[in-house]
């Protein structure tokens, strides 16, 4: 039941389309520089970031080999404060709950805030389904609404748009005025979205984390759109994965001062809510406060004591950020919710590595991302783990032009590699074939992978005349 | 690790690496020069092929085993192994560990190669404690930090020490200078148009800052942007560490 199917393949046409488009490219450039420069200017004011960076992993670690633990305490804490809690253990489950809750209350508006997953089970098409229409109150998610597209970017969901492309988007919808200038788009928007929050019945959110000591729902934010969206309306429904959870309030102490500075370069986002519970007697905010608790694929993650940490993610965007081949090739390339180097592995590990089997296959594995990443997952590993179970349970793909299959070219390379004999002829006669195809020490073009492939982009150096070992066995006479 | 400045004239096992040695076979001929220079005894067993790299990185753990089980017997008696090469030092240092994890023999062997295995310019500055190697080279050369030496090894101080040192050589910085060249073993062939893209972009950087050389410890990295430079005509150069510090007036 997905909007967009997703296809696995097709990580390669979509890689190419964005490689041609300029336009794209220099967004995705300007773009990612602009918050990796800021990452560095902020990380660079805190002294002991490396050792906060030791303890977010470490808590996080506590936290998903107790998550079960910690899940009770906080459904019991989100309760005892007026809250009510609901288990979704697959997205279908999760929309059905949410739609319920609006039936019951009567809500066909709903505003949203900025909840990834609420795009993984896909919640505004069932919603819509059964009359209910979400607004997107996010500016970059209101953006993305209105072009019918999913999100580009974790933190930064319109990050594929420009100014430009953005008014012609408001024109056409919003039937306002063409300008670039963004303060008047922001105007824009913000009119079009202050009627939705005074109609909704309902707001929608996801959590940034979720305190088991207390049952609070923290939410960071620059807009103010989630402040108003959890607290004018008379409903609240979080939308939480369950690895959202942290042990203790004093617990933000480390994960607020690592997740703005990692993702935007912010010390702090412009609002951070703690939210526990519906209104008490005398109090402003909702009157119900609901949590759907979300697994989706993540209890089987969790089951997988390597690809756990995968879980540890705080969605701060910042490997995508620093990824080389993010920025080249978008976050649509990556082919469902999650994009750059941690979205390889959320996809392959939420929907299952047969339908994404492309992904972990789509780094050159430079370790950057595992270097920003504040709470240390070790991206380049789980990737190269990821490669090697795709191996095992299935063939993969024939390359193009290729001989023979893959495994069978490793199979013959690996036979070669254990036998110099064989390692040496395999030289010789490659020596003597590049005579046909090398002109002043250079092959332009051939027909046969893996040459095939990188000659249409670059050349490739001839073998040299005499191979190291040679020229060594001669000089040694 | 093995730390200190060698008592006596040190003996090295030259560990060439497949490509230098099918490739690039005048880096092999440039690190036993220097180390000549150095007094550094280098022998070369021939028995060597391959570290498995290209097999473990696209997902055949077996055959990366076959191919690493056969390599951690050629340097038993080698007190030192020296290899001019980030990716390939780094696939025995930081993953032969991970690949035998469930070999305690093998896992041993491996450990114990590690630790008497280092990269080229590592040996010089960490081992043997020299950045001037008598080098001289009066052009401007930028530097190209591959990954696995950056992020795997660490080791991002010493090329350029012995860079600085060389004479004459004007060692430039480039603007993102830690961004990946795109060559990612075999992503360069399963992605080439996206591999090529990130080629362009480091290339860019190099010409911009007025470089007429660009320098890295990896023959990989090297091949992919050498043959950019060449497909398209580049007014730039491409140059093995090795190579820069074999170079006399």
């Amino acid at each position: 039941m997905r909007r967009t199917p997703v296809h696995s393949g097709d990580i390669h046409e979509r890689a190419r389309w964005a490689l041609q488009d300029a336009h794209l490219q220099e967004a995705y450039r300007s773009s990612t520089l602009r918050l990796f420069t800021h990452r560095l200017e902020a990380i660079s004011e805190v002294p002991g970031w490396q050792r906060l960076r030791d303890r977010a992993h470490a808590l996080k670690r506590e936290v998903m080999e107790h998550l079960d633990c910690y899940l009770a305490q906080f459904a019991s804490n989100v309760e005892q404060r007026g809250g009510q809690v609901h288990w979704a253990a697959t997205g279908q489950e999760a929309c059905a709950i949410v739609r319920e809750i609006a039936e019951r209350a009567g809500a066909t508006e709903v505003v949203k805030a900025k909840t990834m997953v609420s795009e993984e089970i896909e919640l505004n098409p069932a919603l819509e389904a059964a009359g209910i229409f979400a607004t997107e109150t996010d500016l970059g998610e209101f953006i993305v609404q209105l072009a019918g597209e999913r999100p580009a970017h974790i933190v930064a969901p319109a990050m594929h748009k420009t100014r430009h492309d953005v008014s012609a988007l408001f024109a056409a919808h919003l039937h306002s005025q063409p300008t670039d200038v963004p303060e008047e788009l922001t105007a824009i928007a913000r009119r079009a979205l202050r009627e939705r929050f005074a109609r909704a019945g309902m707001g929608l959110s996801g959590a940034n984390f979720a305190v088991a000591e207390t049952g609070t729902i923290v939410l960071v934010e620059n807009e103010g759109n989630i402040r108003f969206a959890t607290t004018a309306p008379r409903i609240h429904v979080a939308l939480v994965g369950i690895e959202k959870l942290i042990p203790r309030l004093a617990d933000l102490a480390v994960f607020l001062r690592v997740l703005g500075r990692s993702g935007t370069g912010q010390g702090l986002t412009v609002y951070t809510s703690l939210l526990t519970g519906p209104r008490r007697p005398g109090e402003d905010g909702p009157e119900e406060m609901h949590v759907v608790l979300v697994d989706n694929g993540r209890v089987a993650t969790l089951a997988d004591p390597k690809m756990r940490e995968v879980l540890y993610c705080i969605r701060c965007g910042g490997c995508l950020n620093a990824c080389p081949v993010y920025r080249k090739i978008g976050g649509h390339a990556y082919g469902w919710v999650y994009s750059g180097p941690i979205g390889a592995l959320i996809t392959p590990q939420f929907i299952g590595l047969e339908s994404a089997r492309e992904l972990p296959f789509a780094s050159s594995l430079c370790a950057l991302c595992r270097e920003v990443c504040p709470v240390k997952i070790n991206i380049p590993d789980l990737l190269l783990c990821l490669r090697s179970r795709a191996q095992e349970r299935s063939k993969a793909p024939r390359p193009k032009g290729s001989l023979a299959s893959e495994r069978t070219l490793m199979r013959l390379w690996a036979w070669a590699m254990k036998r110099p004999w064989a390692y040496s002829l395999g030289g010789r006669l490659a020596r003597l074939g590049q005579r046909f195809v090398a002109r002043q020490g250079w092959i332009r073009k051939f027909p046969v992978f893996p040459l095939s492939r990188w000659t249409e982009g670059r050349d490739f150096p001839a073998l040299a005349p005499k191979s190291f070992r040679e020229r060594w066995k001669e000089i040694s006479k | 690790m093995k730390t200190g400045i060698p008592a006596s004239k040190p003996r090295v096992a030259l560990f060439i690496t497949c490509l230098a040695d099918q490739l690039f076979p005048q880096v092999g001929d440039c690190v036993v020069e220097v180390l000549g220079r150095l007094e550094v005894e280098v022998t070369f067993n021939p028995k060597q092929t391959c570290c498995g790299q290209p097999a473990f990185n696209t997902g055949y753990r077996q055959e990366a085993r076959e191919v690493a089980s056969r390599f951690l017997d050629l340097f038993d008696d080698a007190e030192y192994v020296v290899a001019p090469s980030g990716s390939c030092t780094s696939m025995i240092r930081v993953f032969y560990p991970e690949l035998f994890a469930g070999d305690p023999e093998r896992l041993r062997k491996a450990q114990n190669l590690g630790s008497r295995l280092f990269e080229f310019s590592e040996f010089l500055v960490k081992v043997l404690q020299v950045e001037d190697v008598g080098a001289s080279f009066p052009h401007r050369v930028a530097y190209h930090d591959s990954c696995h030496l950056l992020r795997e090894l660490g080791i991002e101080e010493e090329p350029r020490r012995l860079i600085r040192a060389v004479r004459g050589v004007e060692l430039l910085e480039l603007q993102d200078h830690r961004l990946c060249c795109g060559f990612g073993g075999t992503f360069a062939v399963k992605f080439p148009e996206v591999s090529v893209a990130m080629a362009e972009d480091k290339l860019r950087a190099a010409t911009a800052a007025g470089a007429q050389y660009l320098v890295a410890n990896d023959a990989s990295c090297l091949m992919h942007l050498a043959g950019l430079i060449h497909r398209q005509g580049l007014p730039l150069q491409t140059m093995h560490l090795a190579e820069l510090l074999a170079k006399r007036l």
